[in-house]
Order: C-alpha cells, then structure tokens, then sequence
C-alpha cells in the first residue's frame, strides 16, 4: 500500500519488473497488488498460486499449451503492416493480430491456459466472469477443448449489448448467468463469480479473464498473455525493427500488460496505453481509471480504482462494454506510477471513427475496446509523423454489431481522415 | 481499560452464550438507525454494524440488498460515525464496525481508528482483508486499542489456524461453513470438532456464525462457542419490519 510520506524508488522498481522479480513473493507489484480475499478463498488461492510457480515452468505443461496454442489457437497470429492507414496517418503502422485467434480475441491465450491449469490442479467446475462476452467465449471453448463445466457470469446491461456472444457461449455448452445485481456490467459479473467461488473453493476454478484480481492473477494472467509480445517483437525484428512506439487498449489490462512484456526493456520505446474517455470527463462518465482513479482495493487487490470519496466503486460508461471497468491491473498502476507506460484516453466518439477508418483502409473490422488502441495512435501519430507504430489489435467486432447499427456510417476518405487527424 | 479489553470481557461476562448481531446501517430507514441500533444493543451482547459497500462480494442477496437499499439513502462511513458520535442514551454493548475494506481506506487509516474510538467502537471486522494483509490497518488500530477481529474457516488449515487466533482481538469470528453470508443452512458434520480447534487456538472467545437462522441452531452453535453471530436473518426481520430486538430474544435458547 501507499503510506502517506513513503518514498518509492521508481528507477529500482522499474529494473525489478523488468528483471522478472515482480510481483514478490506476497504478490505485489511495489505498492500494488497483494490478496484482498475472504478468508475462505485464503486456501483456494495459497493452492493456486502454488500450482502456478510448480506448473507454468513445467516442460509437460509447456508442452501442452505450446501445443494448444499453435494447433488450436492457430499461434502465432500474423503481424499485419496497416499499408493505407500509415499513408492516411504518415506513419509507418503495424497490426499484431490477436483478432485471428481462435474466438477472436487475446482472451483465448489466458482461458486455454488456465483450462489446462485448471484440469491439472483437478478442479471439476469452471466459473468465469465476462463483459463484453470475449472472455466468456474464450472460456466456453477452452472449458469445451479440456472437458470441464463452465458457467458464466454476465451482466444483464452486457447480454443486452453483447448479444451475439451470448449465443456463442451457450452454442459452446456454457452455462450463462445473468447478473442482475450492482452495475449489472463487468464488475457486478466479478462479484458474482467470486460469490460462486467462495461457496466451493475446493472444486471449483475462477477463470479469471483479466490481469485484475488477488495475487497470482495478475501475474498469471500476463504469463500467460505475454505470448503477443514476445511474438510481436520477434516479427517486427524481421519486418524492418523495433517501432518506436506501441499503442494497446487498456481496461483490465491484459492484452496490453502481454504486449508491453515484450518491450518494457527498451526504454527508447513509448508504451502507450489507452483507456475510455467514454462520453466526458466526469465521474461515471468514462472507464479512465489509470488516468483519474486513486488507490484503493476491489476485486481481491490493491490497485488503481474509480471511487467516491465514502470509498463507494463508481460506475463507468464507455460504448465498450469490455473497457467498461472501474478497476485496472496491479501492474498497470505500477507502471504508471514509475512513469514506464503513458495512459491516455480516447473517447466513444473517437474510437467509433477511428474503427469506420480501419474498416475502410484496412478492412478490418476492430473490436470497439481496441479501436481505443487505434485512435489513441492516430492522435499520437500526428505529432510524430513517420514513426514507427505497433498496434495490439487484440479482438475482431463481429460482436459489437448491435452497438455499431446504432452509429450510420459516415464515410471517411483518407484526405478526411488526414483532416481528423490534424 | 482499552477497547479491545472491554469487547472481550463483554463477550466473556455473559452468562449463557453470547450473541452477537449484524444490522446494516441505516437499513431500512437512516432516520431510525440509532433506535434500532438501541434495540438491537439491548438484545445482544455485542453489535455488528454493517457499513453498506457497492461490491459486497462476501455477501449474500439479503445483505447486497440492504447495502444498496442504504447507499441509495445516502448512508456512509462518515455518515454512520456522525450517527453513533451524536448518540444520547448509549447502551453498554459493544459496538462493531464491519466493513469492506475500501471505505476505511477511503476515509483514512489514522484518522478512522481515533474517530472511531471517539465515538465508541471497539473493534473492526472486515470481510476483505484476511490477515496477511492486516498490518497497515491494524497498526493504526493498536494506536488506539481497536480490536481488529479476524475471521477463521472450516477450510484455514490448521497453522494457518492457530496464527490467525493467535492474532484476533476482542474475539475471532469463527465463519460455519464456506459460501456466502445468509445462504444454506446445513452446517458441516465436523462443525464440533472445527469449533473445539478454534477454542484452543484462540486467547479470546470465539463467537461463530454464517446462515444462522433459528433458535435451534444457536442453542447448537453455543454448545461449542462462546458467542453465536446472526445476521443475514436480523436483517430480514428489519426488512419485513419486525421489532429487532423481540426478533433476537426468540431466538436465544
């Protein structure tokens, strides 16, 4: 935690996440992190995090995910050079595919391996949690792929808005709950499965679906989503070298804490993590945790949250149901905090033309959460023309489709989007 | 003599077992908070105030309810210690804040721990915050000599057990069964044996609870504890506007 007049080394704290040390042994990342639990999880969660440190290094267990991966998955995606939009952007910009996995999101990376995981430590049930529905599916199938029941946790505002996965995941044997409780969002679904989760912590696996939660989550999570990183940058050394910056949607944080893994070395390279700016700026009116959130514990951590001043979590907005969360990554709150990550915001509106651009230069139809990744970097990029940007493109918009139908398309030519660009 | 101390000998000076109850503040109605409170104080040996939180993830649909009930009345920690710090008759039972932990951070550790003994707290219980995590609360709390109360389970291995009981304050809260608060009531088939291990470990008496609803099942739980803790099932009762304190006093063996 944050102690009034404590004095946090940023440059060594920086060096010890880069080195592999973090999180410590009490599952912090400095001040971040750690296990705010009920008792009643405190055995469930010593047995987790000590089946992570025995398996996650296992050569079999490798085996198996490396496997799932490559044949299942279909790792590694492709690193896509965005041709039009670098012209449109002057720039030279990159995709790293994460919307060609299996499902159609990053999401898939973590479920299959905290499937396998989850198999392996002999759990019989699986719950999950989802917002957008991403990581339900993810979890749907991976829960099909390993054999185990899976039962999903739903908020009734993200079935209305994310309907076509919710056929997905029960066409997938998935059991969906909706949660009709709090904000009936992503964060009354997390309430909900850590409800279930108390109420069997022998049998039952909590398939968490973000970097988010008590300690080993966050550091299991980003493990297991560090895949993308590793691939990227290995792609981008063929194709031409590092970039000089790279751009990923942050909500809970996970497919931007696994891209960034691949870089947070090089300290030449801006990591630039883009949260939503919903429809203002005031509270209630956006997901900008990192960029207006104060420290204070939900969800099992210590963290950056959205609160009232009587310590109540806030209720976001954003048209992305998946960036809809008052809550993000230990981790990201560390890296903000020794300043390696710059958080910045793009609003409903941006994000919706920045996905039309990509629509029509790319044809590639974005999911809304990573369109904030997309017109983050088109903003960055008229300020730094001709530098080279990587994107995480981490899900495809099939599934947005009830939300866009509500947006006419305006058409953008590429001198208009120079022009929005300016 | 310190707050922890009282708490303690109040729990320990009852003659039959102890009960101690749970009401969420302000719950139905915040203009008649301090005289249920009185009631209730009048019915048990100690009381439970519940400080209602937007993400009670330990908690089951009776108090998820009243929480939201009283955060949409504008009931809050600053709120609730105004309430208790204006009081003029006081019972002598020992008040409890329990409470997520994200409304105490809100509101400040230090300042948290000397408000609350101005207004006559004795201890904490926070669903939250399992004892690893304790320390930063718990040294403000010492301060003042707060008990901070900690929870035990059926599933707390037994090292884990008897360091937790070694630690606890004023009491340790002996949770029945796992799950969440108010849900089944079956208790485990080793519930005596599980009580008997905590009773050993502790310094202080052991008072257990969770979906404790009947008078059969406190006359059962006092055969093996100290205090028995109800409080899903007070919460109903206000809820269907029952006198809190009759509601207690049936249900005592």
């Amino acid at each position: 935690m944050i102690r009034p007049n404590e004095e946090i080394n940023e440059k060594k704290l920086l060096r010890a996440l880069v080195d592999g040390k973090l999180p410590d042994a009490s599952g912090r990342f400095g001040p971040f992190g750690g296990r705010y639990v009920p008792e009643t999880l405190m055995p469930a969660i010593e047995r987790l995090t000590e089946g992570v440190h025995r398996l996650l290094p296992d050569e079999s267990f490798n085996h198996k995910l490396t496997s799932q991966l490559k044949e299942w998955v279909g790792r590694p995606t492709a690193l896509t050079h965005a041709a039009r939009l670098s012209k449109a952007w002057g720039a030279d910009v990159w995709f790293k595919r994460e919307d060609l996995a299996q499902t159609g999101a990053h999401k898939i990376n973590n479920a299959i391996g905290q499937a396998l995981l989850a198999k392996e430590l002999g759990a019989t049930r699986i719950v999950a949690e989802t917002g957008a529905g991403q990581h339900g599916v993810a979890s749907a199938a991976a829960c099909a792929r390993v054999g185990l029941p899976c039962v999903v946790y739903m908020g009734e505002l993200d079935i209305q808005r994310q309907s076509p996965n919710v056929d997905r995941m029960k066409r997938l044997g998935a059991n969906v709950v909706s949660v009709n409780s709090g904000d009936r969002t992503l964060r009354a679904a997390i309430d909900e499965a850590i409800r279930d989760w108390v109420s069997d912590p022998v049998d039952t696996y909590y398939l968490l679906g973000s970097a988010v939660g008590p300690h080993p989550y966050p550091f299991l999570v980003r493990e297991l989503q560090a895949v993308i990183g590793r691939e990227a940058r290995s792609q981008l050394e063929t194709h031409g070298g590092l970039p000089d910056a790279v751009f990923a949607c942050v909500g809970g944080g996970s497919n931007a804490i696994g891209l960034f893994h691949g870089f947070l070395g090089e300290e030449n390279i801006s990591l630039i993590g883009v949260e939503a700016g919903g429809r203002g700026d005031d509270l209630g009116d956006h997901s900008a945790t990192l960029g207006s959130g104060r420290p204070g514990v939900l969800h099992g951590a210590y963290s950056l949250l959205l609160y009232d001043d009587h310590g109540q979590i806030q209720e976001t907005h954003s048209v992305s149901a998946g960036l809809d969360y008052p809550g993000v990554g230990p981790e990201h709150a560390l890296l903000k905090l020794v300043g390696r990550v710059k958080y910045v915001t793009a609003k409903d509106s941006e994000a919706l033309d920045a996905l039309q651009e990509c629509c029509e230069l790319e044809g590639i139809l974005p999911a809304l959460e990573t369109a904030h990744a997309i017109a983050g970097a088109r903003h960055w990029a008229s300020t730094n023309q001709g530098a080279r940007i990587l994107i995480g493109l981490s899900g495809r918009g099939d599934k947005d489709m009830p939300i866009l139908s509500q947006y006419p398309i305006k058409t953008n030519d590429t001198e208009g989007a120079e022009n929005a660009a300016a | 003599m310190l707050p922890h101390e009282a708490l303690k000998n109040a729990l320990e000076k009852s003659e039959e077992s102890a009960l101690v109850a749970f009401l969420t503040a302000g719950y139905p109605e915040p203009k008649n908070f301090l005289n249920v409170l009185y009631d209730v104080s009048e019915a048990a040996d100690a009381v439970e105030i519940g400080v209602p939180f937007s993400d009670p993830m330990a908690d089951g649909v009776t108090i998820q309810r009243s929480s939201q009930a009283a955060i949409e009345h504008g009931v809050s920690l600053s709120w609730i210690l105004d309430q208790l710090g204006s009081r003029t008759i006081k019972s002598n039972t020992p008040l409890l804040l329990m409470s997520y932990l994200n409304p105490l951070l809100a509101f400040g550790f230090d300042e948290l721990a000397s408000r609350a003994l101005q207004v006559g707290v004795s201890g904490f219980i926070i669903p939250d915050l399992p004892y690893e995590e304790s320390m930063p609360f718990k040294t403000s709390l010492d301060k003042v000599g707060i008990a901070l109360i900690q929870l035990v389970t059926p599933a707390t291995p037994s090292i884990r057990l008897n360091e937790i009981c070694q630690a606890s304050q004023g009491f340790v809260y002996a949770v029945t069964r796992t799950g969440i608060t108010g849900s089944a009531t079956q208790f485990p088939a080793d519930l005596a044996d599980y009580l008997a291990a905590v009773k050993e470990a502790a310094k202080v008496p052991v008072c257990a609870g969770f979906g404790v609803r009947k008078s059969e099942q406190v006359r059962m739980i006092s055969r093996h504890a100290d205090g028995v803790i109800v409080g899903s099932a007070l919460v109903e009762a206000l809820e269907r506007g029952e006198n809190p304190g009759e509601f207690l006093r049936n249900l005592r063996p």
